[in-house]
Formats: C-alpha cells, structure tokens, sequence
C-alpha cells in the first residue's frame, strides 16, 4: 500500500517536472507544478509530516501558484518566443546539471546508516511541531512575520505603476496590441 | 511495506536536477521562477525526509520557514517581474539584459 | 661653565634665512630680502665670535661638544649596532679658527653682494642660496663625526652647483655647474669609501673616538688606514680641486664674482683641507698616503701655475691661482704641518676673496667685460680697487710682511725641512711662488695699467655695499700673517698635533729670504713683459707656439677627460641604456604587463553578457564544484599523488 502510494505520487511529481520544462505556454506549466506540489503534499503524509503536508496545499498550492497564475494571466504572457539561446547554458549548464545530479546520487546511494519509510512509523504530530516552534524557535518565527510584512510593502511598492506613467506599458482591452515583445 | 530512505532522497535529488534544467532552457521568465519554486520544493523533500529518518521536528520546522521564505520570495519576485515587464515589454529572459558590460 | 654656546644655532640660522628667502623672497620688498639675508650669517658670526670671546676670557675650555635635544635626551640619528650616529657639534681649536673665516669673510661677501647683484632678477634666490651654503658649511665644519660632515659635505656641492648655474639660462652656465657636480661626485665616492672603511675599521664614525683609539695603538701604520686615507684624499681632492678632479673649477667661474670668491676660494674649496686636518690622526699613521698628499698638492700648484701664464680672462686666472694656492695647503698637510696648512688657508682666504672681489668691482665698472686684453687704465678710474688690488696681488706674491708671506713660508719651511724628498718638493713650491708672483703681476699691469686698450662700456661707480668689504679684505690681508706660525701652530697643537718641525731659526730666515726674493724676480719679469715691452709677449707666443697653444688649452685635459670618461659614458647611457635597458626591457615589460591586463580584461569581459541564461549555467556549474569539493575526500585522494595535506574534517 505504502509502495503504491509512493510510486503513485513520485510519479505524479516526475511527470508534473518533466511536463513543465516541456511545456511552452506559462499557464501549462503552473498548472503541471500545481501537481507537482500537491504530490508532494501527499509525500510528506507518507513520512509523517501531517501539518506540512496541510500547510504544503494551503501555502503552496493554494496561494503561491495561484499568485503565480494570477501574473501570468494579468501580464497575459502567451508562447515563448523562440530567443536565441545561449550556448553558455548548453556547454557549461547541462554538464553541470549532470554533474550535481551524479554526485548527489553518489552521496545518497553510497550513505550509510539509512533506515526505511513505513506507515508504522509515527506521526509527527502538530503539538510536537509547535511546542519547538513556540518556545524554542520564537523569535525566528517572529522574526519571519516581519519579514512577511516586509515582502508585502516590497511587492506593493516595486508592482504599482510609477510617477508619471498613467497607464504603463499595459493595453488596457487585454487585444494583444503592444509595442513590443509579443 | 516498506521503503528506504534513499528513494526519497533520490527523488529528491531528481526533482531538484529537473528546476536547474527547467532554469536554464526555459525562456519565459515566470516559468524560469517556477523552477526555482521546484527546487525549492525538491529540497523541502529531503528536509522531511530526514526528519522522519532522525526523528527531528526541527527538520520539519525549517521545511516550515523555508516556506515562509518562498512565501515572501515568490511576492516580492513576481512583483519584480511585472516591473520588469512595464519596463522592458518583453517577458523573454534573452532579452532582459541591461547588466551587460 | 653656564649657558650655552649656542652651537647648533650657527647652521639653523642661515638655514632659516634659506627657507625664508627661498619660499617668500620673491614676493617680499627687496630691503626685507636684503634684511633677512644679511641678518642671519651676521648672526651666525657673532656666536662665533662671542665663543671666541668666551674662550679667551677662560669661561670655557675646549673642545664643546653641543647636541640638539630634547630635554634631557640628545636627538638620536642613527643607532644600529655598532653604528651611533648622531648631530653633535664640536667646536675645537681647529673648528673655531674655520668658523671665524667661514661666517667672517661670508657676511662680508654677503654685503658685497648687496651691491653687485642689486640689479639682478634673482636677487632673493641668490641670497637664499647663499644662506643655505652657508648652512651647509657651518654643518660641515661643526660636524663631530663624519656622517654630519657628510651632509654638509654634499650640501655644500649642491649649493656650489645651484650657485655656479645661476645665471641657468645661459648654456655655459648650467653646463659648468653640472660639470662640478658630477665631478665633485666622484670625489664624494672616495669619501663615501672611506666612510664605509672607517666603519669597518674602527666601528664608529665620531671624530674624537677614531682619533683615541689611533693614539692608544701607535704601531698600527700602513694597510687599511692606507687605503681609506687614500679615499679620503680623493674626496678632498674632488672638493678642493686637486689633481685629476680640478677641471671644474676653471668652469664655475661662470657664476656670479662673489660666489667665486666666498665658494671657490675661501671656503668650499678648503673643505678638503679642513677634512685633512680634522682626520690627521689618521694620516699621521700613514706615511705612504702623506706622501702621496704632498706630491699631489705640489704637482697640482705647479701645474695650475703654469697653466695660469697664458689666461685672458681675469677670473680664470684667480681660479688656476686658487688651484695653486690650494696646491700648496696639501703640500703643507703632507708634510704633517697640518697648523702651515691651516694658516696658508686663513691668509688665502682673505687675499683670493679680496682678489676676487676686486675683480667683481671692476668687471661691474666696466659692463661685465672679463677679458684683459681689453681693460688697461683703470687706476685713475678705480682707484680704491686698484689700491686693494695691489695689497692682494703683494699677499700671494709672498711679499714681506704682507700675509701671504709669513704662511707660504711655513709651508715651504715645513716641507724643506723634511729630508731629500721634501727639499724636492721645496723647490717645486719655489718655483711655483715664482710663477704666482709672475702671473700675478701679469694680471695687476693687464688691468690697471698702462693705457685703456678698448673704450669700456657704461661706468658704474662702485657702491660702498662693495667697497667696504674690499677695504676690510685689504686690511685683514695686510695683517692676517702677523700672528705668526709659532703662535698659530701652538695654538692649534690640541686640535692638529704639535708642529712637526721646531722652528728653525736661522734655516728658517734663509729660506724666507730666498723666497721673497724668487717673488721680486716674478714681478720684475712681469714688469718687463708686460709695462716695459709690451709686444714681447705676443712675440714669445708666436716663437714657441706649441708651448704655447699647450698651455692655452689647459694641457688638453678637459679634451682628454671628454673622450675617455664623458663620450663612452655617453655612448652607453644613448645605446645601452637608453635603447636597450630603458626601451626594450623595462618599456617592453610594462607594455607586456598592460597588455596582459587588457587581454586578461577583454577575454573576462565577455562573461558579463548580462544574459540571464549564462549566468545561470555558471551558477550551476559552481554549485557543482562546490558540491565535489565537499563530497570528496581530498586528503586520502592527494594522498595517492604524495601530497599530504594537514586538513581538520577532511
């Protein structure tokens, strides 16, 4: 059960990769991470983190990516555009993709002392989980508040439209007409 | 049944290979931020994963700032990206290069 | 014993005239300049004589030994090792005697100056350095170990270099002060050598120190001492133009009169003498090097004579004389009469400055005319120059009881008296004093008189800025020699060592007599060539002209110095130095290092590409070498190549 729970939704989360780099519109592939979070989510059930699993959906699926699809939407980005691409990120990029992903892969196969997942294993339950985080780890959980607060000011202040700029760059009927880009 | 470890961590590490892929060819610059998001996400996976495999909240705990942070990155980063966009009228990364020398 | 002396005040005085000359001068009223240039050597000699005064009273005993302080805490120079340097003045009996000339006959050419340069532009430069050469000498002879002396050592060749190219727009001029420089560099080599050779020796550089530890060894003669004795002649020879390193000094006669006479006949030029007296322990200990003083010195005064016959030019003919009288001071020192030699330098420095003057007074009569196949008739226009003129020309001649006289006698005595070599070298002074009396005379006919031989220029009249000090020279050259030897020597016993040779009586008048003697057969003959046949002269030029032309041309030394030294040093300065060294290597090298830079700058340059994308990749790949560096294990993997590495962790 555990097994095909996990095969299940690893598959999920490799498919929903693999489906976003392939995808050319934006919007498909922030519907393909969409499934890769919710998998994930479903993963970290599995291991026990029932809270995260929860916070996994609300935060990430359900606000990140909304917020991720709310931008794509309102800048209306269509298709990419075939750019000329960079031979620096073919040369030096895919080996070094490679490169990473052998030596993790080293690192974890050669690891000693791993145990195994099961669903005897217990669950982490959301009292643990704030006892730690309301007294010892207070002040960075207050500390991440204000942080919050500043990314809000932050968005709110770079995403307004400037002085002197009544209505940007923006077409205001959503037709596609623009001076560039497209 | 049971699984080892080393699976998750695989997937982890396999997840995280994909967003760097994903960072370098993708040519929209949401979709090159969306990767980013699945790096992230690969790495809170492992995070997890050895929280289950020492029995440590706090591995969890920082799963849970890292969260946060992405929160607060992903706000502000798109907020980036639409100023970017009123700027510049282009969303293509290859052509959002005033850093040049 | 109370107060002080005020010793180190004596250089920081005219220092400080330089800095205020030097810095403001240009913008202050020329009777500020006058003010401030006059009142500073006029100070420095009243410590001088107030010392003096002291001395005599009995208030102090000498020698004194000032050091500038801080409280208590005399100020350190150098202190490494062996080597204590510091900036002690001592003022001894040799010292005082020095000063007394030096700030003396200094202020009085300062007043002259007053007068001869008040129409020049450059008045207030002039003055500074005049100042600063004072200071420079004051350093020199004050000095208690040979490094302070270095210093005023060198200074005072800057400030004759500054002095003689005055006038730096003329050509001849800045060529003649660099000719002295660099030639006067040479003889600092030698005593720079010396210098580090005394080190080595001794371990110290302090004058009284080197001096004891001789005294406490005296069979230590010959070997080393030789040799820096050797190097120390050179240094003397360069600064008092001696044999071979006099060629400058013909050529600094380009600057202005009373420069020539205060740096190039009273007391720059003496430095060397001085030099040889202050370390005459030294010497003393050296038979060989004494010797080699004395043939130097006797050689460079006959030679400077003869080369003195044949010039026109007044001044050149004061510098040859002044070669030759110096000529005889390192006669006197190698003889071991180091107190003759003080003496000589006394009396001659008050009778070439008086001749020199005089030659300024009248070449600033005449409108700056030096040649004296065109003066004649000049008593009745000049009449007190011509009068103090004749009182010089009678001091160097040696004439009776003028200065010259009773010094130049000691000299001759001193060397008579000292075996077979010396009555040698006798006998080349004798006919060097015939010869000066000669040309001397020469020069007193040429230029006063028989009749004007051209029309001069505009008349100045002579100032009394000028007069003064010429009259004061006239009286101190009359009477300068009436202390006599015996006294003087006595006197300078504590500082330069007992006479060497008693005094002679009876010897001693025979050969005073015989030299007077040989002077009046000088002026006779100048009196028939010059007064009673004038077209004779002419005449022996034409019968002998080699001689003739040998001697008018300086024996073709400068020649002979232009292609040995100056055109190889030249030809390798142009084509080695300058083509291969400067150009090739060290331009090639900075030219290599920039471009490397701009390669290197170029090549990194097209990483900034601002692409996104790149930069990404990069990011990936570093993220992957740091991966590797911490998942490796490099110490047991270098360890496979032989290098052991110390690390903690890995």
């Amino acid at each position: 059960m555990h097994l095909i729970l996990f095969f299940l939704f690893a598959g999920f989360c490799l498919a929903g990769a693999i489906n976003l780099l392939v995808q050319s519109h934006p919007i498909n592939s922030a519907l393909s991470l969409i499934v890769v979070m919710t998998s994930l989510a479903v993963l970290y059930l599995l291991l026990g983190a029932e809270f995260l699993a929860a916070a996994q959906v609300i935060v990430y699926a359900g606000a990140i990516m909304v917020l991720f699809t709310f931008v794509v939407m309102l800048l209306n980005a269509g298709r990419e555009e075939r750019t000329m691409g960079s031979r620096t990120a073919r040369k030096v990029g895919f080996p070094a993709v490679v490169a990473i992903l052998g030596i993790l892969a080293t690192v974890i196969l050669k690891a000693q002392g791993l145990g195994v997942a099961g669903l005897r294993d217990g669950i982490t339950s959301t009292e643990e989980l704030s006892r730690v985080l309301f007294h010892e780890l207070l002040l960075p959980f207050e500390v991440t508040s204000v942080l919050i607060l500043i990314a809000i000011l932050g968005a709110v202040a770079l995403a307004r439209h400037g002085d002197g700029d009544p209505h940007g760059n923006q077409d205001p009927h959503g037709n596609g007409e623009r001076t560039a880009g497209k | 049944m049971e699984i080892p470890i080393t699976w998750y961590l695989l997937l982890s590490a396999v997840l995280f290979s994909l967003g760097v892929v994903g960072f370098l060819i993708k040519r929209n610059l949401i979709t090159v931020f969306m990767s980013i998001e699945l790096m992230l996400n690969a790495v809170n996976l492992s995070f997890v994963t050895f929280a289950h495999q020492w029995h440590a909240v706090r591995g969890q705990i920082f799963v849970f700032f890292v969260m946060m942070v992405a929160a607060a990155e992903a706000a502000v980063g798109l907020a980036i990206i639409i100023a970017v966009f009123r700027a510049r009228a282009t969303l293509a990364v290859d052509r959002i290069d005033l850093m040049k020398l | 014993m109370n107060g002080f002396l005020f010793l180190p005040l004596i250089p920081l005085l005219p220092l400080l005239g330089f800095l205020l000359n030097g810095l403001f001068g240009r913008r202050l009223p020329k009777a500020l300049v006058t003010m401030v240039a006059l009142s500073t050597p006029l100070a420095s000699f009243l410590l001088v004589a107030r010392a003096a005064f002291l001395i005599w009273k009995g208030s102090w005993v000498l020698p004194v030994i000032e050091a500038p302080a801080f409280g208590h805490s005399a100020l350190v120079w150098i202190n490494i090792a062996t080597l204590h340097a510091d900036f002690s003045f001592v003022l001894d009996q040799l010292s005082l005697v020095m000063l007394l000339v030096v700030t003396g006959v200094g202020f009085l050419i300062h007043i002259y100056s007053v007068g001869y340069m008040a129409h020049d532009e450059g008045y207030a430069r002039y003055f500074s350095y005049l100042n600063l050469f004072l200071f420079f000498m004051t350093t020199l002879v004050l000095a208690g170990n040979a490094l302070l002396m270095f210093v005023g050592w060198e200074g005072v060749g800057l400030a004759s270099y500054l002095l003689i190219g005055f006038w730096f727009q003329k050509t001849t001029a800045a060529d003649a002060g660099k000719k002295a420089f660099i030639v006067n560099r040479i003889g600092d080599f030698g005593f720079l050598i010396g210098m580090f050779l005394l080190l080595a020796n001794f371990g110290t550089l302090t004058f009284s120190e080197i001096a004891a530890r001789l005294d406490a060894n005296p069979g230590w003669t010959g070997g080393e001492l030789t040799v820096i004795a050797l190097c120390l002649l050179l240094g003397a020879a360069g600064k008092s133009a001696q044999l071979p390193l006099y060629i400058w000094l013909p050529d600094a006669m380009e600057g202005p009169t009373p420069v020539s006479a205060l740096i190039h006949a009273a007391t720059m030029v003496t430095a060397g003498v001085y030099m040889i007296a202050r370390t005459h322990v030294l010497f003393d200990h050296s038979p060989f090097a004494l010797s080699v003083v004395a043939i130097v010195g006797a050689a460079t005064a006959l030679f400077a004579a003869t080369i003195g016959l044949v010039q026109n030019d007044i001044k050149r003919v004061l510098a040859y004389s002044t070669i030759s009288q110096l000529g005889y001071m390192f006669l006197g020192c190698g003889v071991a009469a180091y107190s003759a030699a003080i003496f000589h330098l006394v009396t001659h420095s008050f009778f070439k400055a008086l001749l020199f003057l005089a030659a300024g007074s009248v070449i600033h009569a005449i409108g700056g005319e030096q040649d004296m196949r065109k003066m004649g008739g000049l008593w009745k226009k000049l009449p007190i120059t011509f009068a103090v003129t004749t009182v010089g020309v009678l001091a160097i001649g040696g004439f009776f009881p003028f200065a010259g006289f009773f010094s130049k006698d000691a000299i001759l005595y001193a060397a008579f008296a000292q075996g077979a070599g010396g009555k040698a070298l006798w006998f080349v002074g004798l006919v060097t004093a015939l010869l000066t009396s000669f040309y001397m005379f020469r020069l007193w006919y040429l230029t006063f008189l028989g009749k004007p031989r051209s029309e001069t220029g505009h008349h100045h009249s002579t100032p009394w800025s000028m007069l003064g000090p010429l009259v004061i020279l006239a009286l101190l050259s009359i009477s300068g020699g009436w202390v006599g030897i015996e006294r003087f020597a006595a006197y300078l016993a504590p500082a330069t060592g007992a006479r060497a040779t008693e005094a002679g009586g009876n010897l001693e008048l025979i050969l005073s007599i015989v030299a007077v003697a040989v002077a009046l057969v000088g002026c006779f003959v100048a009196d028939l060539l010059y007064r009673q046949k004038p077209a004779r002269p002419a005449e022996l030029a034409a019968e002998y002209p080699e001689s003739y032309k040998l001697l008018a041309h300086k024996y073709y030394v400068d020649e002979f110095y232009g292609a040995t030294v100056v055109k190889p040093l030249l030809a390798i300065s142009t084509y080695f130095l300058g083509w291969v060294v400067d150009k090739a290597l060290i331009g090639g090298t900075a030219w290599l290092l920039g471009g490397i830079a701009t390669f290197s700058g170029a090549l990194l340059q097209r990483w900034q590409s601002g692409n996104i994308r790149s930069y990404a990749a990069w990011l990936a790949a570093g993220a992957a070498a740091v991966l590797l560096f911490l998942v490796v294990p490099w110490s047991a993997f270098l360890a496979n190549f032989g290098i052991h590495l110390n690390l903690a962790g890995h």
